[in-house]
């Protein structure tokens, strides 16, 4: 049963915590700021130094931002759930642990043990225990490889965007924003805004995905307000959208140095005779998000295959995983935003305490939810995007694969699918485990929906820490 | 004149310090990662490829993608895109695995 | 139904892993027209992970070692074609000893070997370190096994199945086997899988883990039971281990009956890079679930040899499940109580290392030759029916 409110959560090394939330971004702040109001002894951990998590990110206090407001959109939201934290912390209803990187879960007789690596340097490990465990861990960026992807300059859009607002700079002065989904209209909008010139604005979709289905954006107009504030950004800036374009490739040798940017047909195909070059000295890349799961499908969570192939966790309506105990709210449950984030991770919290969440509130998820299938669905790749690739072009940035290795394996040794095509060439196998080249390799490798990744240590370990096993929490 | 960052969120920040990047100093503000500190100063690469010797920086920005690792203080394959720029942090450019001293 | 449009088959191989790959391979090459038909990929078994050990070292007097034996001068015939396409290393393994308990223990093993043809040579503790400069300070000493090697499995595999189909084989994969097809005499007539009818006089069980499966399809009981394992995956290196090295424990973990978790790293670098660690030693059914104590005793182990490796970082794990039989020899040839039907499977941790050899007799058997070596040893009827429960 929960403790009271008052009860204070400084607990002797060997206490379990009635519920660890793994990521401190809008949905597990959320969910640990409302499971301590719910009275529930709770631990929210986070790779990070601070809360706020990818979309959240802001400058270091010592960076003295008087109008951190001015990179985010609902800041004020933030810093209200920031104070919430912060008053349990005060009261010692919920411990915030920054640098704390899960690695992974593991079942217990009455819950589970938190295996955790501390600090950016990885520098020493650390085993939380826990009744339940409510996963937030959010979601990471989906890439399409394209000749000169590796090139220094080409960075994700995410990655331009959370260098700028942890620490307020850029990668250049003129940078192309590509890709597709929403989060280019937010990051392009954000670097026309902090001084950068944007050139264009490059997306492999028209948008008339969401044309469709007016209904269900009529439904969330707060989506509407937040995606005109972007375009009138843009508008103001003059920046030039391009609708179903894609850059085919980034020229340069030490750096990026211009891009090559042609029209797509339906399939994302590029048209002949449509390319453009556009100097620049940066790229912003991004092809939507993808739920970071690891963790729970590990556990053999069950998942689900959103209408844009990114697989994320499968869910009941109280946000519990196949996995007893194991609870999951945000983009770990397909990407939806922070609002929507926000929504699950009160619901999950309330789920996990055992209370009845308002009814509005399940309302409004189930709104949200509609709307983030309807924006995957238009931002779904097209097949026709391998068609910018050439044999040269690695896919996998870790390990420098090419595509041509990566067809001989398919074409001539059997591989019929991602796993095979991993073993068979080692695309997948580096530091990065797959994140940056399993959406491509897994396209490259034939039909089908794959299935989860599997990453039984959700990041690197370094050896001495395996070798010293788990300890207490220090 | 284009706005920068630092004026868009109304920065005033604290003293700058130095790193070392390659033997030269870097200035650094407090609380910027080693990786932001290196685009401030219009560094784009620190690492090359084990493979083909290609220079590789900043790719995700959030630690996932192991691209912008580097030798910190001596230490090699660190994520610079997570790591605070501390005064006096020592970054080299890391070339392939970056413990070619442990080949035998 | 897919209709059958082919030439009369002679043989259908079930499993498109190492084993299979290789039976296919030798198969082929003796002009048979060979099916291979596997219900995953490539690979997709416990080839997919495994380390790719080709170990002589590790293995007493006995048929086993014949069969390691035979496998180490088929592997190098084999790599004189693939060799750099299945990343052979013909890199040799040294056991090391922590007491000089454990060297007198390993010089009775080595010299037992030496009688059938293995080459051991001592290394006295002081010249260790000439071999594996990393190593450990302190160690009794060790053997140099140079006949052993290393592979990388699932190329291995694919490469021998890409020269198979070369020769005319087919390669079926995703498609499961649900019948074992017999005549009215019992004798085997070919399989059929979820899509399709594969006639064909003679069927390889090279079905791995699920060999005592396909067994039981055909009426047969076979005991093969899975054995768990976890490998660590390092980030890329530059050489810092030349050979495969293990410590004297290996062997008797190997050979050992128990069910409970048992380590003792085998440590070896890769062309890739990254260091391999393996392997556990579990059985557990096939329980997926990721075992604390396995990776912290298999890390203790692999940095309490190579000091180095403890500042390193794991990029990886993976797991697999070996198929051992209940005495811990394969099953290989024709079952005496199923004509027409060959096993090929029950290799445990070996199979790697054991799959050009068991190709090459099944082979000779289905060609009608006098295999090279007695197959008596291996015969699947050599388990009582009430056996290998316990899985």
């Amino acid at each position: 049963m929960p403790t009271s409110p008052s009860e204070p959560v400084e607990a002797p090394q060997s206490a379990r915590y009635d519920l660890a939330v793994v990521g401190a971004g809008p949905a597990g702040l959320a969910a640990a700021v409302t499971a301590a109001d719910l009275g529930l002894r709770c631990v929210l951990l986070d790779g990070g130094r601070d809360t706020g998590g990818q979309y959240y990110r802001h400058p270091a206090p010592g960076l003295g931002a008087a109008r951190p407001d001015r990179l985010h959109h609902g800041w004020s939201v933030y810093t209200g759930l920031a104070d919430r934290l912060a008053a349990h912390e005060r009261a010692e209803r919920v411990r915030f642990r920054g640098g704390h990187q899960v690695w992974a879960l593991e079942r217990t007789a009455d819950g589970f043990a938190v295996h955790v690596t501390r600090g950016p340097e990885a520098a020493d490990r650390t085993t939380v225990p826990a009744r339940s465990v409510l996963l937030a861990t959010g979601a990471y960026e989906r890439q399409l490889p394209f000749p000169g992807w590796t090139l220094p300059g080409v960075v994700t859009a995410g990655g331009a965007q959370a260098m700028l607002k942890a620490g307020l700079v850029l990668p250049g002065r003129r940078i192309v924003v590509a890709g597709s989904g929403p989060l280019l209209l937010a990051a392009a909008s954000s670097l026309v805004t902090a001084g950068a010139e944007v050139p264009a604005v490059v997306e492999a979709t028209d948008y008339l995905g969401y044309a469709r289905r007016p209904g269900v954006l009529a439904a969330v107009p707060a989506k509407l307000v937040e995606g005109a504030g972007h375009g009138g950004v843009l508008l103001r800036h003059g920046v030039r959208l391009r609708p179903r374009s894609a850059v085919v490739e980034a020229h340069g040798t030490e750096r990026v140095t211009a891009v090559t940017v042609a029209r797509l047909d339906a399939e994302w195909r590029p048209v002949p005779g449509t390319e453009r070059r556009i100097d620049c000295d940066a790229v912003a890349v991004g092809h939507g998000l993808l739920p970071q799961i690891d963790l729970a499908t590990e556990l053999g969570a069950a998942t689900r295959t959103a209408p844009d192939g990114a697989v994320g966790l499968r869910v009941d309506a109280r946000l519990r995983t196949t996995v007893p105990g194991l609870w999951s709210a945000g983009e770990t449950n397909g990407v939806g935003g922070a609002d929507l984030a926000i929504v699950e991770g009160e619901l999950a919290a309330h789920a996990v305490a055992d209370r009845v969440p308002k009814p509005a509130l399940l309302r409004r998820r189930t709104r949200l939810r509609k709307f983030a299938e309807l924006m995957a669905a238009a931002h779904r790749p097209g097949p026709g995007w391998t068609g910018w690739l050439r044999p040269d072009t690695d896919v996998c940035r870790c390990e420098e694969v090419p595509v041509a290795r990566i067809r001989e394996a398919v074409d001539e040794l059997g591989a019929g699918d991602p796993r095979t095509v991993k073993l068979l060439t080692r695309a997948g196998m580096g530091w990065c485990q797959g994140r940056m080249c399993g959406p491509a390799v897994a396209c490259l490798a034939g039909p089908g929906e794959p299935g989860p990744d599997r990453r039984p240590l959700a990041c690197p370990v370094p050896l001495s820490q395996l070798a010293a096993g788990p300890s207490g929490e220090g | 004149m284009r706005r920068t960052p630092a004026e868009l969120v109304g920065a005033e920040p604290g003293p700058a310090h130095h790193i070392e990047f390659d033997g030269r100093p870097v200035p650094a503000l407090p609380g910027q990662s080693i990786a932001a500190a290196l685009w401030a100063d219009g560094v784009l690469a620190w690492r090359t490829t084990r493979v083909g010797g290609r220079p590789r920086g900043v790719f995700c920005g959030i630690g996932a993608c192991f691209d912008c690792l580097a030798t910190v203080d001596g230490r090699p394959n660190q994520r610079t895109c997570l790591l605070p720029a501390e005064p006096g942090t020592t970054v080299t450019t890391q070339e392939g695995n970056g413990r070619a001293d442990l080949a035998v | 139904m897919l209709k059958t449009q082919r030439p009369p088959l002679d043989v259908v191989v079930v499993g498109a892993g190492v084993v299979g790959a290789a039976c296919a391979y030798y198969a082929a090459r003796a002009g048979l027209t060979v099916a291979v038909v596997d219900r995953g990929p490539v690979a997709g078994g416990t080839t997919g992970a495994g380390e790719g050990n080709l170990l002589v070292s590790d293995k007493e007097p006995g048929p086993e070692l014949d069969l390691a034996l035979l496998s180490t001068r088929l592997w190098r015939e084999l790599a004189e074609r693939f060799g750099a396409a299945m990343e052979y290393e013909p890199k040799g393994g040294v056991v090391v000893s922590a007491t000089a308990a454990g060297q007198d223990a390993l010089r009775a093993f080595a010299a037992g070997q030496a009688a059938v043809g293995v080459t051991a040579e001592e290394v006295p503790a002081e010249r260790l370190r000439d071999l594996e400069p990393h190593l450990a300070p302190g160690l009794a000493g060790g053997f140099h096994y140079p006949q052993d090697a290393q592979v990388q499995p699932a190329l291995a595999a694919a490469h021998l199945l890409r020269e198979a189909r070369r020769m005319g084989a087919e390669l079926i994969t995703g498609e499961t086997v649900t019948a074992v097809l017999r005549g009215p005499d019992g004798a085997v007539r070919g399989v059929r899988t979820d899509r399709r009818r594969l006639d064909a006089p003679a069927v390889v069980n090279a079905a791995g883990t699920w060999g005592g499966e396909l067994a039981r399809l055909a009426g047969a009981h076979l005991p093969v039971m899975p054995r768990r394992g976890f490998v660590l995956v390092t980030e890329p290196l530059p050489r810092i281990v030349r050979h495969k090295v293990y410590a004297a424990d290996y062997v008797a973990d190997v050979a050992s009956g128990s069910a409970g978790l048992q380590t003792s790293a085998v440590v070896e670098g890769t062309p890739g890079g990254p260091v391999l660690i393996g392997a556990s030693r579990e059985r557990v059914g096939f329980d997926r679930t990721l075992s604390q104590e396995a990776l912290r005793r298999l890390a203790a182990q692999a940095a309490a040899l190579f000091p180095v490796l403890a500042d390193v970082t794991v990029m990886r794990t993976y797991r697999g499940f070996r198929p051992y039989l209940p005495d811990h020899l394969p099953a290989i040839g024709e079952d005496p109580r199923v004509p027409g039907l060959h096993h090929a499977c029950g290799h445990e941790g070996a199979g790697i290392g054991l799959a050009p050899a068991t190709g090459l007799l099944i082979s000779e058997q289905l060609t009608g030759k006098r295999p090279e070596l007695d197959l008596a040893p291996f015969r699947a009827d050599r388990f009582p029916a009430d056996t290998g429960t316990d899985a």
